[in-house]
């Protein structure tokens, strides 16, 4: 212990100051010795200085997204700038301890949704911290949490088979996939977006913390897009193959449209669904090189946009209209049939609310290429009537498939919202 | 941090000539030779340690008496040539030293001197258990190994010797019961620990049986503080050496490379799991 004071007093001579040693030392007069008075007068200039900005950081309720509601956030909450997604299994037995699970991980999830540590700290130095501390004093940054359940998780284990909607399944194999398990299922996903990577990481880290004997990890992907920072007018972000990607997205603003396209109801076979939404997880490498010695022509085929404006080929803005049936001078279609926008859009029927993120995954150690792709994240009513016959399509014949390869998959029951004083799940103990 | 209690005079007797530190507390308690009192009269008294110490110290002791006997019998088998025998005698003999690992490593270099593996120290400075395991498995040979097996025996007395003196308290059992479990996650879930042996699990074994000892002495008196906590932590063993009893094999257990990657996997979740709520123990301390 003596030790310890010791060095950080010796330290105080040794290390440069930081502007709170400066502040302090300032403060019982010692920094008129260190410092002269001009210096002085510009520390504290710079401090008001920084007061003023700090005003100009988003106030709290811009920054913070509303952890308890009808809905769970995270979903149409607008896409932060970064994801950790974590998929757990139980290794609790028995519905009563996941149904604590559930209740730590509500408490918690709701604290650090307000930028606060988990739980109470005691003032023991005889115990570790209980939360794991690199989030103090960062703004909550628009974190979200978005729980949901995993088919595996209405196995026989937690009495739950019965409650399984009746539409909530494995996805089934699609044609060209190379599903690999290390990143495949999980009984509970966790999606947590944040505009901070090291905010989402905390909170992703002491969801696992809290779940030690309960729960453990399955796998876990990190994911970004363009940050607020580098675009500050919002545009449509590119993908890592360089195209605008989320042009055509239902309107979140739009209650009707969320209602058709997003929100399950009671009476779509599940009453504790009522609210929820079903989300599919694809975690699809991009064959980067390859694409990158493709002409930007065939590139535009493959999308069926152009690359710099994202306009939908032979039109010419962004947000104009696709018409698939737009021909050219030779009479031939614009969008190609097999171009992704053709097939994905298909007549327009099917909708799914996409809210996906790039990822980099250092190198595939076999092949010295980069291992990156998209976190392809969708919400839907109903999975296999929205996602499943779309990516059947894609699968088959979509032009991108020379570009990518699935290769993780997993399909979440999301739960509907919480009401202060419930827990995400409720509806379904 | 030392943990101050007020002794009986009669055991503090005994405590000052088992333990070099702490003198001064316990000297100027002797001054007052009255019925046990405490330090303040807070409405929590701070627990009493006393028996809990002297218990650890007896299996401290108690470990290391086999430690010594057992690794004399290795260093035997290793000098008179008898290459199986003291590859059988390795892993048994090394347990003992892992159940108590967290008190050695309070006795500075004694415990490089007989645990270190090749990168731990400068190659001139390699010695002890791991550099013989790596004649006797890698080369196969005894030869070469006597001035180890000589220098290891007499580490092994000298801790003996000094584990007499050594300044228990009942923070250091909180600690190392953690340590304890620590190095399991870092070294011997990997596989690490035991590079030419793969004797692994042996070690895994040991470091466990050494933290539940410690949270078995300590139960009664955290039972008390947060009887949750307590349950919780007394399952979460049971849990994990259920895990460990199916590497079982005869006397020991199976060698580390048989062990697939999700059965690695499983005995780490299952290492931390306990870990977790066992680094709450210091509740008992108070603040
Ligand atoms: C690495 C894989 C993928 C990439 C790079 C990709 C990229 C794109 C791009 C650049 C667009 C055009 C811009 C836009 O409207 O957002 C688009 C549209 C679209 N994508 Fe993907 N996508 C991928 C996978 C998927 C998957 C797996 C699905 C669903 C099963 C999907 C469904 C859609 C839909 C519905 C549209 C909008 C079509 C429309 O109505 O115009 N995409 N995608």
């Amino acid at each position: 212990m003596s030790e310890h004071n010791q060095n950080s007093n010796d330290s105080i001579l040794k290390k440069p100051m930081t502007r709170r040693d400066v502040l302090r030392l300032a403060g019982t007069g010692g920094l008129g010795l260190l410092l002269g008075g001009s210096a002085v007068g510009g520390m504290f200039a710079a401090e008001s200085h920084r007061k003023t900005e700090a005003a100009k950081v988003p106030s709290a309720s811009e920054d913070q997204v509303p952890f308890y509601g009808q809905h769970q956030a995270g979903i149409i909450t607008p896409a932060q700038n970064f994801i950790c997604f974590a998929a757990f299994d139980v290794t609790a037995s028995g519905s009563n301890s996941l149904q604590k699970l559930f209740q730590s991980w509500t408490a918690a999830a709701a604290a650090m949704a307000e930028g606060k540590q988990v739980g109470e700290e005691s003032s023991n130095h005889n115990l570790p911290p209980v939360d794991t501390g690199e989030s103090v004093g960062l703004t909550p940054s628009r974190l979200t949490i978005t729980f949901g359940a995993g088919p595996s998780l209405f196995d026989d284990r937690f009495g739950l088979a019965s409650k399984r909607p009746p539409a909530f399944k494995d996805l089934p194999s699609f044609n060209g996939e190379q599903l690999e398990p290390q990143w495949c299922g999980g009984d509970i996903g966790v999606q947590v977006c944040a505009d901070d990577m090291q905010v989402a990481f905390h909170a992703v880290r002491n969801l696992a913390r809290i779940a030690r004997g309960k729960a453990v990890l399955r796998w876990v992907q990190e994911g970004f897009q363009r940050s607020t920072q580098a675009d500050p007018t919002g545009s449509t972000p590119r993908n890592l193959l360089g195209f605008k990607d989320g042009t055509v997205n239902p309107d979140v603003n739009s209650a009707q449209d969320m209602n058709k396209v997003v929100w399950a109801r009671g009476n779509d076979g599940a009453a504790w669904m009522s609210g929820g939404s079903y989300m599919a997880v694809r975690r699809i490498r991009m064959r980067i090189e390859v694409w990158d010695r493709s002409s930007l022509k065939d590139q535009e085929n493959t999308f069926g946009r152009y690359r710099a404006s994202g306009a939908p080929l032979g039109a010419k803005n962004e947000f104009d209209p696709v018409d698939l049936s737009a021909k050219d001078e030779k009479g031939n279609p614009h969008i190609p049939a097999d171009s992704h926008v053709a097939l994905a859009r298909g007549d327009g029927s099917i909708q799914i609310l996409r809210r996906s993120y790039s990822y980099s995954g250092g190198i595939d150690l076999k092949t010295g290429q980069l291992d990156a792709g998209l976190l392809f994240i969708s919400y839907q009513r109903d999975l296999f009537k929205q996602f499943v016959p779309m990516q059947q399509k894609l699968a088959k014949s979509d032009r991108l498939n020379e570009y990518i390869l699935h290769v993780g998959s997993a399909v979440f029951a999301c739960f509907p919202g919480a009401s202060k004083g419930g827990y995400i799940g409720d509806t379904l103990f | 941090m030392k943990y101050k209690v007020i002794l009986p005079t009669s055991v503090l007797v005994a405590s000052l000539l088992f333990s070099g530190c702490g003198q001064k507390e316990n000297a100027e308690a002797g001054q007052t030779p009255a019925a046990p009192t405490t330090t303040e009269t807070s409405t929590t008294p701070p627990a009493d340690f006393t028996v809990a110490v002297e218990q650890y110290r007896t299996f401290a002791v108690e470990q290391c008496d086999l430690f010594v006997k057992e690794t004399e019998k290795f260093t035997n088998a290793v000098k008179s040539g008898k290459l199986e025998e003291a590859k059988k005698l390795y892993a048994p003999a090394r347990s003992y030293y892992e159940r108590i690992e967290p008190v050695a490593e309070a006795l500075g270099d004694l415990d490089p001197n007989i645990d270190a593996r090749v990168n731990d120290v400068d190659a001139a400075d390699w010695r002890g258990f791991h550099r013989i395991e790596k004649a006797l498995w890698e080369d196969n040979t005894t030869a070469g190994q006597e001035g180890y097996a000589d220098q290891l025996l007499k580490d092994a007395q000298l801790l003996r010797a000094k584990i007499e003196t050594i300044d228990i308290d009942a923070s250091l059992m909180v600690t190392g019961a953690v340590e304890l479990l620590n190095e399991v996650s870092s070294s011997k879930v990997t596989g690490e620990e035991e590079l030419y042996s793969h004797t692994d699990l042996y070690d895994f074994a040991a470091n466990v049986e050494g933290a539940y000892k410690i949270f078995e002495i300590l139960k009664p008196e955290l039972a008390k503080k947060d009887a949750d906590l307590e349950k919780e932590i007394g399952e979460r063993f049971d849990i994990l050496q259920k895990e460990l009893d199916t590497y079982k094999k005869g006397d020991g257990y199976v060698d580390y490379t048989e062990l697939k990657d999700d059965e690695v996997r499983k005995l780490s979740q299952n290492l931390d799991a306990l870990a977790e709520p066992l680094s709450n123990m210091g509740k008992i301390l108070g603040v």
